[in-house]
């Protein structure tokens, strides 16, 4: 009983070992041009959602494209430097739900769905941004 | 003064209705498992039923049917989810002996509160722990084969972690799950017996692969105590869900669960179908 186990554990870490590292998640997302693509599709999601749109009644659009580009080319390990405020510095003041969080993760997925991002691929670059969302939630 | 409070506390009830919700994340609420806690197919998870964030509410029901050679499980039931933090179910079990004939009916009550972490979130994994208590309606058939008693509860504590994008780019779900328990056949077999009528530990685990947003994939193992000394078996299964939107989850699954009363290569098809009401 546990044999078939044992061997489904082995073939997923086998599987996840064979995965190629010397490409970076930048280059495999395929590169700037494509951060920036989702960037747009984010910003087009956002304006038409009313939840998540209050949120961004006092910013700076252009300025958001910018800057959130620049923290994608960063976590997916381009050859970016992020210039932008601290994640706190953002969000605070906001008191920004579990709920209203999570939906703006939905509108970023829509926006990778929207820039045929391959599901692989959006596993992996939202894997490379949970650390901040301690940073935003109910400041 | 009685008066007052229920109408306050309806009130606050009502409140609470307001705030029914789906904030969480789409699967990651996972399913409700035989016995009607939040979880995978046969085994409780730390998650909560339901996709209830923190600040939200939520209430789920589901229908479980196992079809094996000798025997059918149905299940149904229900649960509601707190805030995220706190869940009550309730399962009913009906099982036909549709080989000899008759049926055992059992019903389930079920707390679990999360103690630790988010799923996905948390550099660990969620942690809860819960309670299950059974109560067996019909007891004819515990009491031939020499259970002890016709009632009993069981304690357990899961651990729940969704790692993204981890094999290959997909995510991977594994939770581990430690029950005590005298439970025999869930229970429909009463509890305790003549091998052994002390609580056991036993251990329960599930890996899972999620192939898209709405579709996963896995195994499912739950060690089983054998106190009648009839041979009861561990139980395993392969299972398939499907997940549409955060209202409703079909899954289908492969069970093996070994010899049960003296019957034994007793396998067959799961299906589930659950589903989220406010």
């Amino acid at each position: 009983m546990v044999k078939p186990l044992f061997w489904i554990l082995a073939c997923i870490v086998m599987l996840n070992g064979c995965a190629s590292r010397s490409v970076s998640l930048y280059e495999e997302l395929g590169g700037q041009a494509k951060i920036n693509e989702i960037v747009e599709n984010f910003v087009y999601e956002i304006e038409y959602n009313d939840t998540i749109l209050p949120y961004f009644a006092d910013t700076d659009i252009d300025r958001f494209i910018e800057k959130f580009a620049e923290q994608l080319c960063v976590f997916s390990g381009g050859p970016c430097s992020y210039s932008g405020d601290t994640m706190k510095q953002v969000h605070g003041g906001m008191n920004i739900t579990e709920a209203d969080f999570n939906l703006t993760v939905d509108l970023f997925i829509n926006a990778m769905n929207k820039a045929n991002v391959p599901h692989t691929l959006q596993n992996k670059l939202i894997a490379r941004m949970t650390h901040t969302r301690k940073q935003m939630l109910y400041l | 003064m009685g008066l007052k409070k229920l109408i306050s506390s309806t009130l606050i009830f009502c409140t609470s209705l307001a705030w029914a919700g789906d904030g969480k994340l789409i699967g990651t609420a996972g399913l409700n498992q035989l016995e009607g806690s939040g979880g995978g197919g046969i085994v409780p998870w730390a998650t909560l039923s339901g996709y209830d964030t923190r600040d939200e509410i939520s209430a789920n029901a589901f229908i479980t049917q196992v079809n094996l050679e000798d025997y059918r499980l149905n299940v149904l039931g229900a649960s509601v989810s707190l805030y995220d933090r706190a869940e009550f179910s309730v399962a009913r079990h009906v099982f036909d002996l549709t080989t000899l004939g008759g049926e055992i009916a059992q019903t389930v009550y079920g707390a679990k509160f999360k103690l630790y972490g988010d799923v996905i979130y948390s550099d660990w994994p969620q942690l809860s722990a819960g309670v299950q208590y059974k109560d067996l309606e019909d007891t004819a058939v515990a009491n031939l084969v020499g259970s002890k008693d016709t009632s009993g509860t069981d304690v357990y504590l899961a651990a729940t972690k969704v790692h993204l994008g981890a094999v290959g780019g997909y995510n991977l779900v594994w939770n581990l799950t430690g029950r005590l328990t005298k439970a025999n056949q869930l229970g429909l077999l009463g509890f305790g017996g003549p091998q052994n009528s002390d609580y056991e530990l036993m251990l329960e685990g599930s890996l899972g692969l999620l192939f898209s947003r709405h579709f996963a994939a896995g195994v499912e193992y739950r060690q089983k105590p054998d106190n009648l000394d009839l041979g009861e078996d561990d139980w395993i299964d392969v299972f398939v869900t499907y997940i549409p939107s955060k209202k409703v989850n079909f899954t289908l699954a492969w069970a093996d669960l070994g010899s049960i009363a003296g019957a034994t290569g007793q396998k067959g098809l799961y299906f589930s179908v659950g589903g989220q009401l406010w």
